[in-house]
């Protein structure tokens, strides 16, 4: 399949563009890479895009497909020869959605405020997530059932929704001090974060915490500079 | 072996009566538990531990929750009157703006209808501007799902059926024919279907609960 058949609207920060770039890795598809800036916003975002103008969007022939997890569903059922992404057994799918979800609305949110809040009101929020973490440790020995990803022996939909988020994890740890993933609390997790980085789809593409704690801090001065919203 | 569908939901609530329309164009038989969502019961509690919301779909002891998440489900569990299409893309689209709805245009809604009063044209404005997208996306389709109803159609329930009954209960206007000509010839296509009719709660009642609950809204006839 010719490489320009496939485009990916992305950014290398952005945890949501990475899900779409691991599950096209995982089926070794080639595609076209085009970095937007997001100021000012490309033509061609805005034009596939019109709904939420945000990547990722993945173009296929002509046809684009917009939100993280409808992409990598999309990757899924479009290249069938490949490892699967989301497990067959209707259940185990359903199991996998619910946390993606739960991840997307609850989880992420409340860490992404850890990263804007005064270091005085994060204390709520990190009990929020601990105890959120402490459910997905459990989530995560149900659906792997002693294997090495949520997936079982490959990635699957839950560790491409969840890992893709690891680096940005990492950064809210460097930032607060405070530990969301802990060998004490969270070993299964531990270890699944180290297998889903070192995994061939991950590596290479994962953008390095340094570089995204970089990126945080321009981002934070950014904010203080400009002036305040009405 | 004899199968156990209990559902765990709620009478006047759109995401309820989502996996209702969905068992019931496939014809599947279940049990129905109503839940009283200021008394929650040990059973939603037990099955929910996460949100504890409902709906949740319990198929042979096995919890199911989110309604999006169980009308997937229950379309790759029962073959029969498939509400997804086979075709990748029309299955993205599909799931694409289920999310948009969900995320976005029942806050809009709501915000239009109930919001406060010096807010109230802007809400107009922007909930019009979400309708549209879904205007333009029916086309020419009788349904959002092509000849039948299909997935889209089921989550756009609030659209077809509680958004009328929101405007009535608060005052507000937002789906009129003038703007949106085909989002009204689909709604009353969508509550003609039988499976989808047999599942709306009853208006006067919904009316009732809604004005009881958030006030006779912004703007009063």
């Amino acid at each position: 399949m010719a490489k320009n058949d496939v485009k990916l609207l992305g950014a290398w920060p952005s945890p949501y563009v990475l899900r779409a770039r691991v599950a096209l890795n995982i089926k070794s598809v080639k595609y076209e890479f085009l970095e937007e800036t997001m100021a000012p916003k490309s033509e061609l975002l805005l034009q596939s895009n019109p709904v939420y103008k945000k990547i990722p969007v993945l173009i296929h022939g002509d046809k684009p497909i917009c939100e993280s997890q409808v992409i990598v569903q999309y990757i899924d059922e479009a290249w069938t020869s490949g490892p699967s992404i989301l497990p067959s057994d209707p259940c185990d799918r359903a199991i996998h959605r619910f946390w993606a979800v739960y991840l997307d609305e609850t989880w992420f949110p409340t860490m992404k405020s850890l990263l804007v809040v005064q270091a005085e009101e994060r204390k709520p929020l990190m009990d929020q997530l601990s105890e959120g973490i402490v459910l997905l440790e459990e989530a995560f020995g149900k659906c792997s059932k002693g294997k090495a990803f949520f997936g079982g022996d490959g990635i699957g939909f839950l560790d491409i929704v969840f890992g893709c988020f690891l680096g940005w994890l990492r950064v809210s740890e460097k930032i607060t001090g405070l530990k969301l993933l802990d060998e004490a609390k969270t070993p299964k997790l531990v270890k699944w974060a180290e297998s889903f980085c070192a995994d061939a789809a991950v590596k290479g593409i994962m953008p390095e915490t340094d570089k995204l704690l970089e990126f945080a801090r321009v981002l934070a001065a950014k904010r203080r500079e400009a002036p305040p919203k009405n | 072996m004899a199968e156990e569908i209990l559902l765990f939901g709620a009478w006047g609530s759109p995401f309820s009566r989502r996996v209702e329309m969905a068992l019931k164009l496939k014809g599947i038989e279940y049990k129905y538990i109503e839940e009283d969502i200021t008394n929650k019961s040990p059973s939603l509690l037990k099955y929910n531990p996460v949100h504890k919301k409902i709906p949740v779909l319990v198929h042979n002891g096995k919890p199911v929750a989110e309604s999006l998440v169980i009308l997937e489900y229950i379309d790759e569990t029962w073959k029969d009157s498939p509400i997804l299409s086979k075709d990748p893309y029309e299955r993205a689209n599909a799931r694409f703006w289920a999310k948009f709805i969900d995320e976005k245009c029942l806050s809009a809604i709501f915000k239009a209808c109930w919001g406060e009063e010096k807010e109230h044209e802007k809400a107009v404005e922007e909930a019009s501007e979400l309708l549209q997208f879904l205007e333009n996306e029916l086309k020419e389709k009788r349904y959002f799902g092509g000849e039948t109803v299909g997935l889209l159609d089921i989550a756009a329930n609030i659209i077809g059926y509680w958004l009328g009954v929101f405007e009535e209960a608060s005052g507000a206007e937002l789906l009129t024919r003038e703007k949106f000509p085909k989002l009204c010839n689909w709604a009353n296509e969508f509550v003609s279907v039988s499976a989808i009719k047999e599942n709306l709660p009853p208006r006067d009642k919904l009316i009732a609960y809604l004005r009881n609950r958030f006030g006779v809204g912004t703007t009063s006839k």
